[in-house]
């Protein structure tokens, strides 16, 4: 079985995010990026599905500028197998990457694709559940255990209440929760051995899909802040204070 | 130019924020209706027709929807949309698991987890984990949303008088099935929707030491929470954690215990009215936050607390 994980660039979750000034988006120049941590789960599944011999490729699939080659790199160099680029420089909304995931899906036909349940930068928490309604596949999502077996997949999902375990039939599209896995560091041999391993570039013209958004971003200003409060000297005296001040107890 | 709100519910109950949505239903219109599909809910419609400013509630009763498969779902509620100009649900994971499957059979591009309504196509959004908001305007003929709910207040449970009318099931795609369920079991509130809510990190060192937060829980009738820290130390299940990627919280009183306060944890309890910290770190983030720190070793503190709270 051949496994399409999604990868994508984000600003690195230690970044503190400065909005600019004209409120067009967030600074991204000289920041550092990163793979969304979720995606690092999602890699690290598959590599830990290939080495318990339920599957035999590993796919890394970035979707954006150029220099999301690299993140291909960070997958290559934690072990998949081979990369593909859908290069763009348009603004990608999840719609439009689960429609050209899909045309990936057609051309590739893996038995899994894994993504991230969320990218920490738009936190849309969309495009698994998209991809798998526009392939006709069931979703597991907030995947916090997988049990792959004859065909089936038993995925347990973390949801508000607790966990819940749901049996998919594959093909199936995955996405990750926090505690599925703790991803592996890349040694350096394989960030070496990375950069030899086959990373194949398209265009959304190329899989003939059109990637115009249907939501406009018209500005992003900063959260209103929060001024620090006080300090207090002992538990009466905060006590005290939620009674008589705050009147929250 | 009618609502949908998508009820969340466990065949038995409404869950709390699907009021808050119904609430961010009506400030789009007047007429809002609420989608409730399980099987054997004829209970949780009843208490949907009677949530204040509901006007219809449609009622789909099925074994296919018993355990809310999206697969299912998210195929009746595409059947429905094109008679509403919104579908709504809360940004639960609930929310978020079939919402955006529905949008893209729709061909839609989903807005997700709104903090507000700017106007008929225009929302305001938290991105990068609250460190950022934005205001976005969706194009499409349809406008599909999930909802914050500690963004909105919750519509009255009491006041409606809503008609009940079946809609008929969608079948079952066979793609996905149900096995089982390991529910946190709680006396306590519910986190996102407790007036109060005291959690613990790291510092609390063990998941025996949470009897601590629960004893001074009880007393103020609070829900407990933790950071991502102590869910990953295994101190408490994965439900309990407050942050980005776990619950958004915003009650009247959060209490932070042991908890450094990484910008994580703050996207997911920094909209709370008032703020406690206790932490012996005084550089500790969370202290720039909080309305009222302690700077004190919590394993003297929270007893103390307990103490307290008991002669008052």
């Amino acid at each position: 079985m051949k496994i399409l994980v999604a990868v994508k660039r984000v600003i690195d979750y230690n970044v503190k995010v400065r909005v600019k000034a004209d409120q067009s988006g967030v600074e991204l120049a000289n920041v550092k990026m990163s793979m969304n941590p979720f995606d690092e789960i999602g890699v690290e599944e598959a590599l830990r599905l290939r080495e318990a011999g339920k599957a035999d490729e590993i796919i890394a699939l970035s979707l954006g500028v150029q220099q999301c080659q690299e993140t291909i790199r960070t997958a290559l160099a934690m072990g998949a197998d081979r990369g593909i680029l859908i290069r763009t420089d348009a603004e990608l909304e999840p719609l439009a990457v689960a429609k050209l995931m899909k045309a990936v899906v057609e051309r590739e036909q893996p038995g899994l694709v894994i993504t991230g349940k969320q990218s920490i930068d738009g936190d849309n928490t969309q495009t698994g559940q998209m991809l798998a309604a526009l392939l006709g596949w069931p979703q597991g999502t907030f995947a916090y255990r997988i049990e792959i077996d004859d065909g089936e997949m038993d995925l347990t999902r973390e949801i508000d209440g607790g966990l819940e375990t749901v049996r998919l039939k594959m093909p199936a599209v995955v996405t990750t929760d926090l505690r599925l896995n703790e991803p592996r560091f890349a040694s350096l041999p394989n960030i070496m051995r990375a950069k030899k391993k086959p990373v194949d570039t398209l265009t959304p013209e190329d899989l003939g899909i059109d990637v115009t958004p249907r939501v406009k971003t018209l500005k992003v200003t900063e959260p209103p802040k929060r001024d620090a409060g006080v300090r207090v000297g002992s538990v009466a005296e905060l006590i005290e204070k939620l009674k008589n001040e705050a009147k929250v107890i | 130019m009618s609502v949908l709100v998508i009820a969340e519910h466990d065949n038995a109950a409404l869950a709390a924020a699907t009021l808050n949505t119904i609430a961010a239903a009506r400030r789009l219109d007047d007429d809002v209706h609420v989608l409730v599909a399980g099987a054997g809910c004829a209970g949780v419609a009843d208490a949907a027709a009677k949530v204040a400013g509901v006007g219809k509630v449609r009622v789909a009763d099925d074994p296919a929807y018993a355990n809310q498969l999206a697969e299912n779902l998210a195929t009746l509620v595409t059947g429905i949309a094109s008679e509403y100009s919104y579908v709504l649900v809360a940004a639960t994971k609930a929310g978020k698991n079939v919402l955006p499957r529905a949008a893209a059979l729709l061909d839609v591009s989903p807005i997700s987890d709104i903090s507000g309504i700017e106007s008929a196509d225009t929302f305001v959004r938290p991105i990068y984990a609250g460190n950022a908001i934005a205001t976005v305007q969706s194009i499409d003929p349809i406008k599909l949303v999930s909802v914050r709910a500690t963004s909105f207040d919750a519509a009255p449970e009491e006041g409606g008088a809503a008609v009940v009318e079946t809609v008929e099931a969608a079948g079952d795609s066979g793609l996905s099935a149900f096995v089982g369920q390991d529910l946190t079991q709680s006396e306590r509130p519910e986190l996102t929707s407790a007036r109060i809510v005291i959690s613990g990190g790291r510092g609390m060192q063990s998941g025996d030491n949470f009897a601590l937060l629960e004893d001074v829980a009880d007393k103020l009738g609070a829900a407990v929470g933790a950071s991502r820290a102590a869910v990953d130390a295994g101190f408490v299940p994965n439900d309990y954690q407050v942050g980005q990627t776990g619950k958004v919280v915003a009650p009247d009183l959060y209490v932070a215990v042991g908890i450094s306060g990484a910008i994580q944890h703050l996207a997911g309890m920094k909209e709370s009215k008032v703020i406690v910290a206790i932490n012996k770190d005084e550089e500790a983030p969370i202290f720039q936050v909080a309305d009222y720190g302690l700077v004190a070793d919590l394993f003297q503190a929270v007893p103390e607390l307990s103490a307290e709270l008991s002669k008052s």
